[in-house]
């Protein structure tokens, strides 16, 4: 274990990893976040928009994603994110497409968290007179939030380790070195290893920071 | 209470996990020494490529291609009539062997020395080596040495994969999980070409799908000896595929083995390699 990570840079491979993962949960919130509001709008055409991206993408296999934002988008289409360098277009499209997945399970968790807030909290916020998005940006939302910490979370720490995904597409992070290692060196359970307690460091602290924030934000009721 | 049942369930379930670990180990280590004394008659399992067109590739419930020529010839030559054909990824061919999932790999393995750390080898039954594969109708790449600015495939995590970004820091590469996906992207002109062994590259041009629009550049860059990987230290049946080896190469099955498999796409052996001779068994 102490030869592999003295020959190959595992902790540059995780550093592509974080980053990634970052990115793709920016990325993720963001969508995630408006096809929420689109779900909860009383436009009916927003309301199919938002259902069909939250079929669409939940239901699509994530290394089917990866896949057709290279062979599909970049090659076919000719839709570069960076027209120059190979890795860096393959690396953008990963974030994209990570943020894409991920961000129909974050609007179906945010829904849930619209749900836990009280019918009579709408009603109030549209009986003083604010429009709906006013009422989704300070009455709905916030609360949602609160009480989605939880499946957030649990979404975010699925975006972790499907980061490996991006490896169909060659971007730089953990399961791309680790393919080089077992290249290398024969598959041995000391490479396995040293992926597997990787990402439990990466997942874990997060994990437990979760389930903290999501009992100290909970809306008390 | 809760506890203590729980304690208990878990107890029992760790258990019972333990046994039949067990009792698989038990099951491999009878079947493995019944195959390495076997020449009379008996079942062997060979690991080969299941996807690989042109060396082991699955076609319904047939295998077809150069490798499993090969293995076909050996597994006759040992007195194994019944085989058993095991999917042997490359990442697990290592694990595939020491647990006497197989007893033999014919997967376009090449002999290493990291390699021979965790199991043995016989042959090499074939030499190798990394080229390049682009569109017919492109003459600017001759070689490696043409690649410059040019954009290359490969696999994620390949040695032909490395080798490019030690050698040639100017080419850029895109890697995707398997060779069919590079293949895909090199016909929609996504990259400019397709490098790993040439076996490999000649036979994705021989698929129908694919006949004069591709071709193999011809000019290797490394070499690559396939040998048969068997369980570390047998040396008895590394005799013995020697023997076969040198047998199917005498009788001009092997030959007619590369003509069959690899011809179609114009794919010439490079002869002053090829057939090579095994190594000395150890």
């Amino acid at each position: 274990m102490r030869e592999i990570l003295n020959n190959y840079d595992v902790l540059g491979a995780f550093w592509g990893t974080i980053k990634l993962s970052i990115l793709g949960t920016i990325g993720a919130l963001i969508l995630g976040t408006i096809v929420a509001v689109l779900r909860l709008s009383p436009v009916r055409v927003f309301q199919w928009i938002g259902t069909w991206y939250v079929n669409t993408f939940r239901n699509t296999p994530l290394t089917l994603l990866m896949l057709f934002s290279i062979l599909g988008m970049s090659y076919i289409l000719g839709i570069q994110l960076n027209t120059t360098d190979i890795s860096s277009n393959v690396f953008r499209w990963a974030v994209v497409m990570l943020s894409v997945y991920h961000g129909a399970f974050i609007c179906e968790a945010l829904r849930s968290g619209v749900n836990t807030v009280p019918a009579g909290q709408s009603e109030a916020a549209r009986a003083i007179g604010l429009t709906f998005g006013q009422s989704m940006q300070h009455v709905l939302l916030p609360q949602a939030f609160r009480g989605a910490v939880a499946p957030i979370g649990s979404t975010i720490i699925a975006l972790i380790k499907n980061s490996t995904v991006a490896a169909v597409i060659g971007a730089g992070e953990a399961a791309n070195l680790m393919s080089v290692v077992i290249e290398n060196e024969g598959s041995g359970f000391s490479v396995f290893l040293t992926f597997a307690i990787g990402f439990v460091i990466l997942t874990l602290p997060l994990g437990l920071l979760i389930t903290r924030m999501s009992r100290r934000l909970a809306v008390k009721r | 209470m809760k506890v203590r049942q729980l304690s208990a369930v878990l107890a029992a379930s760790v258990l019972t996990l333990g046994l039949a670990a067990c009792g698989d180990s038990a099951k491999d280590g009878a079947t493995d020494s019944g195959s390495t004394g076997s020449s009379g008659g008996k079942s062997v399992k060979i690991g080969i490529k299941f996807d690989q067109p042109g060396l082991g590739l699955k076609v319904g419930s047939d295998y077809k291609g150069f490798d499993v020529d090969v293995a076909k010839y050996v597994a006759k030559e040992l007195g194994d009539s019944d085989i058993t054909w095991v999917q042997s990824p490359s990442a697990q061919r290592e694990t595939l062997l020491s647990t006497g999932q197989v007893d033999m790999i014919f997967a376009t393995y090449s002999i290493t020395d990291k390699r021979k750390e965790q199991v043995s080898f016989a042959g090499p039954y074939f030499i190798a080596g990394q080229d390049l594969l682009v569109r017919a109708d492109d003459s600017s790449i001759t070689g490696p040495d043409s690649l410059t600015g040019k954009k290359l495939c490969s696999v994620t995590g390949s040695t032909s994969a490395q080798k490019v970004k030690d050698k040639y820091p100017g080419v850029q590469l895109q890697e995707f999980g398997t060779y069919s996906e590079c293949v895909a992207a090199l016909v929609s002109k996504g990259v400019d070409a397709l490098t790993t062994d040439n076996t490999i590259l000649a036979g994705y041009a021989s698929q129908d799908q694919y006949k004069g629009k591709l071709k193999v550049v011809g000019k290797t860059f490394s070499e690559e000896r396939y040998g048969v990987g068997i369980k570390k230290g047998d040396t008895a049946l590394c005799e013995k595929i020697n023997t076969a080896l040198k047998k199917m190469v005498d009788s001009g099955d092997w030959q007619k083995a590369v003509n069959d498999n690899l011809g179609p796409a114009g794919f010439k052996v490079d002869t002053s390699v090829n057939p090579p001779k095994p190594d000395p068994c150890s």
